[in-house]
């Protein structure tokens, strides 16, 4: 650098200044500009699809929880029941009865609707059974006035919730306008009211033709059983695998094999593990179809990669010096591991395995291929044993069962079904949470 | 004597077994524990060991053997002309267990009694009644043939079991001998303790390697079963799938196959530029707290079970695509279920998957290489897209083919998302069906299991357990060859 150079001519002239940006700076700033937005879209994007999941969950869900029910206090004499019972047609007696209860009831309150009999059938379903078992049961309640609440159908349902209008009833034979406007009087006059859908949270699965009896209970208990298989035999062979793994594998050709096998496998289709169940567990060892047990077994396998991990993962983080430590003061390197190194390790395995627990609660394909289906849970278990033994399904399945249905009053049921699975899944998770934040040590 | 009783029996005399080895080991030192080698309950630990693993190993074996055995010699005894034309001895005996088993409820119920139920013969008892009011459901009535094979078949799985609780209980006494006259002062007993705990610890991580050779054997076995009675030329090459239960079916995996690709790809063309560019942004842009908010949220989509994913296609996706482009919009879509309503979702499923990877990822790049470009003048964008992306591109082609497996072995989605007609077709807005919605079509219908309706379940998850090991080696081949670049 010398002075004459700075003078000479071939020093560039700037056209214009610093301060204002020349038109190549400009379109690098908007390069810069939009590259950035696409970023921010693409986050925009993804959350926009969580809120818009979120929302047509609760909307369409928070719907199974409640239930339309039609209120009627009924006084049955010995009388009319004995009348009844020699009857050929015996609910249809009952239903007469009905019938004559709610004329009176509804002329005691002052209001008259024309109705007949078929319209309360199309209201309240098949009432007449309803009440003959409650009195065969309960004979000493004859005479006394009894309230019931009768479920209405699954259509009046429909109309108090918006899923069924006006026009869409123009030409159904289950259920006309008329009927409607019965159902309006009687839910002016508080006759029919809605309420909480107990059914659906401890009932079962009430068949093709039943949405209204349908309820999630038994599949929750199928899918705590299989649960139960899964922390039993997960979390122990998931640990055992991984002190090995990471504190005495040798470096041969064996642990090599074991960690491509542990990575491939949690990187296989959950049906295959399904394919697997049928063909080992059903078909070769003769184990119950349909039983939580199978199902359990199953899950295990699944979510053992994912808890070797998390496992290792937190066997890991605990430093050498406390194994140092313990070797130095005269333990053998099995009672380094297992007194020192494993209950430090406890509380991440714990997070680890409850959220490998949470993806397994969640897992449907594999349920579907050993038979878990939803229209299984039509019992509660009668103990335990039977619990891990007997046909049951489990909530994911039951949800599936529920939206592959043709009658839409079920979809609501399957939205209802999912808030439930959601609900567990977030308490498993928050769980989870709460447990890395209170024990987890920083070294 | 029932299973859970045999296990209890080992149990007690394993505990039984630790008492007495830790008093006897302490007793051969004069009670002074510091003359053992080991601390005493490890002689206590060594004689449980010794009684509960040989026993139990014992069990599990016998009960995986006797039934094949049993069914052995049954089958042996059966005359050649019972099993009728067009039916098989697979058939015939599963009647035979049926018949086993309304024999055994019938006993159970004290509706038979244990002799009656060895000597009843259908000539002069009507046994299907009988076994009908149990409560099993036979599928047609008891031949005289079926009933003796039943009935052997119950006198050998109650010796068998007889047999097996004797030996078991044997063993697990043999082993309480032979672990206390060990339980001597010199004896080693940790040592002993720690290698069977090794071993324990070996067989458990040996059960991923177990879980993978039970799937390939059980989709291999079924899968040559099937091209056994099903040509595998037609399978692989033939362009229709059309399974009818009476027989005669056509099952091409093509249509199945495309349906897969297709799905898959609309999936990819929704998750990866979306999943792409928020973990940039993430990564490169975000501030703290945008970070701290934006990331769970995103991983909040990878914590939802896919049931959830399919019912949102079926039931909210599908009815807003129909508006769109059904008869009333633009004309394009027949029915809420078709390729895009399961390919779009199933990329929303993916996105986390894709952002999560790669932002791991772009964050591995060494910042040196972002300094040296913003030290030669380069924008962040410029920077991102000239140093950084290349950079960590293997590992996002690693990261891309990862979610192309799960995208292919995606079941729930498209069992309710995507319909269940096979097509080939190019209107992503038909209605399409794939390999793991096909799988379960054919497992849970009602054919029998023999049929090569139901067995094409199997070469199909032999198809896609192949094409996904394939791509996930694959994917973790390009990630693990980018790693070695930066370390």
């Amino acid at each position: 650098m010398t002075d004459t150079n700075m003078d000479g001519p071939a020093t560039p002239q700037r056209k214009n200044s610093l301060m204002a940006p020349d038109a190549r700076t400009k379109q690098r700033n908007a390069a810069e500009a939009r590259f950035k937005a696409y970023g921010i879209i693409a986050i925009l994007i993804g959350v926009f699809f969580l809120v818009v999941l979120a929302a047509s969950i609760l909307r369409n869900g928070l719907p199974a929880f409640t239930q339309t029910v039609v209120e009627l206090e009924f006084t049955l004499t010995e009388e009319q029941y004995n009348d009844a019972e020699s009857k050929v047609l015996k609910t249809a007696a009952y239903k007469e009865f009905l019938v004559t209860a709610f004329r009176e009831n509804l002329s005691e309150r002052g209001v008259e609707v024309p109705f007949d009999e078929s319209a309360i059938d199309r209201i309240v379903g098949q009432a007449g059974n309803t009440l003959r078992t409650y009195f065969r049961a309960n004979e000493d309640q004859l005479g006394q006035p009894v309230t019931f609440s009768l479920g209405a159908s699954s259509r009046v349902d429909g109309y108090f919730k918006g899923r069924v209008t006006r026009e869409d009833l123009s030409n159904s034979r289950f259920l006309n306008a008329e009927d409607l406007d019965i159902v309006d009087v009687l839910a002016d006059v508080g006759i029919m009211k809605q309420q909480f859908n107990w059914t659906f949270v401890t009932g079962k699965d009430a068949g093709v033709d039943n949405p209204g009896g349908a309820g999630i209970g038994a599949s929750v208990i199928g899918s705590f059983f299989m649960m139960l298989v899964v922390l039993m035999l997960a979390l122990p062979i998931g640990v055992a695998a991984s002190i090995y793994l990471e504190e005495f594998a040798p470096k041969n050709r064996w642990t090599d094999l074991i960690e491509v096998n542990i990575s491939n496998l949690a990187a296989v289709p959950s049906i295959v593990f399904g394919i697997l169940g049928l063909a080992v567990f059903i078909q070769l060892a003769g184990l119950p179809q349909s039983a939580p047990l199978v199902g359990g077994l199953v899950l295990t396998l699944m979510t053992l990669p994912t808890i070797i991990i998390s496992t290792r993962a937190s066997l890991k983080a605990v430093p050498p010096s406390i194994r140092s430590a313990a070797l130095g003061v005269g333990a053998s390197k099995m009672q380094s591991v297992f007194h020192h190194v494993l209950p430090l390790a406890m509380p991440g395995i714990l997070t680890g395995t409850i959220i490998g627990l949470a993806q397994a609660l969640g897992e449907t394909a594999p349920l579907l291929l050993i038979g878990m289906v939803g229209f299984v849970a039509r019992e509660y278990p009668d103990g335990i044993v039977s619990g891990f033994t007997d046909a049951n399904s489990a909530m994911p399945a039951q949800i599936y069962t529920w939206a592959a249905r043709a009658d839409q009053a079920f979809y609501e049921k399957a939205w209802g079904g999912i808030i439930v699975l959601l609900v567990f899944l977030l308490a498993m998770n928050v769980l989870a949470i709460i447990l890395r934040r209170r024990f987890e040590r920083r070294w | 004597m029932p299973l859970s009783w045999i296990v209890l029996t080992v149990l007690a005399i394993a505990a039984a077994g630790y008492v007495l080895g830790r008093g006897r080991a302490l007793q051969s030192a004069g009670g002074d524990s510091r003359k053992l080698h080991s601390l005493p309950s490890y002689y206590g630990t060594n004689v449980a060991m010794k009684v509960i693993v040989p026993s139990l190993l014992i069990l599990l074996v016998w009960l995986l053997v006797q039934p094949i055995v049993v069914s052995r010699a049954v089958v042996a005894n059966v005359p050649e002309n019972v099993v009728a034309s067009g039916s098989s001895m697979g058939l015939f005996m599963s009647d035979v267990r049926r018949v086993a088993d309304g024999l055994d409820a019938a006993v159970a119920q004290g509706s038979l009694t244990r002799k009656e139920a060895f000597d009843i013969r259908t000539e002069f008892t009507n046994v299907t009644q009988r076994i009908n009011e149990a409560g099993v459901a036979l599928g047609s009535a008891v031949t005289p043939e079926t009933l003796r094979a039943a009935q052997e078949f119950r006198t050998l799985n109650r010796i068998g079991s007889i047999a097996m609780s004797v030996v078991v209980a044997l063993a697990a006494l043999g082993g309480i001998a032979f672990g206390l006259r060990e339980s001597v002062a010199g004896f080693r007993a940790r040592n002993v303790v720690e290698g069977g705990v090794r071993l324990l610890l070996i067989g458990a991580a040996s059960i991923a390697i177990l879980t993978t050779v039970g799937i390939v054997l059980s989709l291999i076995f079924n899968t040559i079963e099937f091209f056994r009675i099903y040509p595998a030329a037609d399978f692989f090459l033939s362009l229709t799938w059309q399974p009818s239960f009476g027989g005669g079916s056509s099952l091409g995996i093509w249509p199945l196959l495309w349906g897969t690709l297709y799905i898959s790809l609309i999936a990819l063309a929704v998750a990866v530029p979306i999943g792409l560019f928020a973990a940039i942004y993430l990564s490169e842009y975000a501030s703290k707290p945008v970070r701290a908010i934006a990331k769970p949220a995103l991983e909040i989509l990878a914590g939802i079970p896919t049931i959830v994913y399919g019912l949102f296609a079926l039931l909210t996706v599908g009815p807003i695509l129909m508006v769109v482009f059904g008869d009333d919009g633009v004309g394009w879509m027949r029915s809420a279920t078709s390729v895009m309503t399961a390919g779009l979702v199933m990329g929303i499923m993916l996105i986390p998957f894709v952002s999560s990877l790669s932002d791991d990822i772009i964050n591995s790049v060494p910042q040196a290489m972002r300094d040296g470009s913003y030290g030669l003048g380069a924008t962040k964008s410029e920077t991102i897209r000239q140093v950084i992306l290349p950079a960590a591109l293997p590992g996002i082609v690693g990261a891309i083919l990862l979610a192309a497996s799960r995208a292919i072995g995606e079941t729930m989605i498209v069992v309710l998302g995507a319909g269940a007609a096979a097509r080939l077709s190019l209107n992503p807005f038909e209605a399409m069906t794939t390999i793991t919605a096909k799988i379960v079509s054919q497992l849970t219908g009602d054919s029998d299991f023999n049929s090569p309706e139901a067995l094409v379940a199997f070469a199909l998850g032999m198809t896609l357990f192949v094409i996904t090991l394939g791509l996930n080696v694959f994917a973790l081949y390009i990630v693990r060859k980018y790693r070695e670049q930066y370390e």
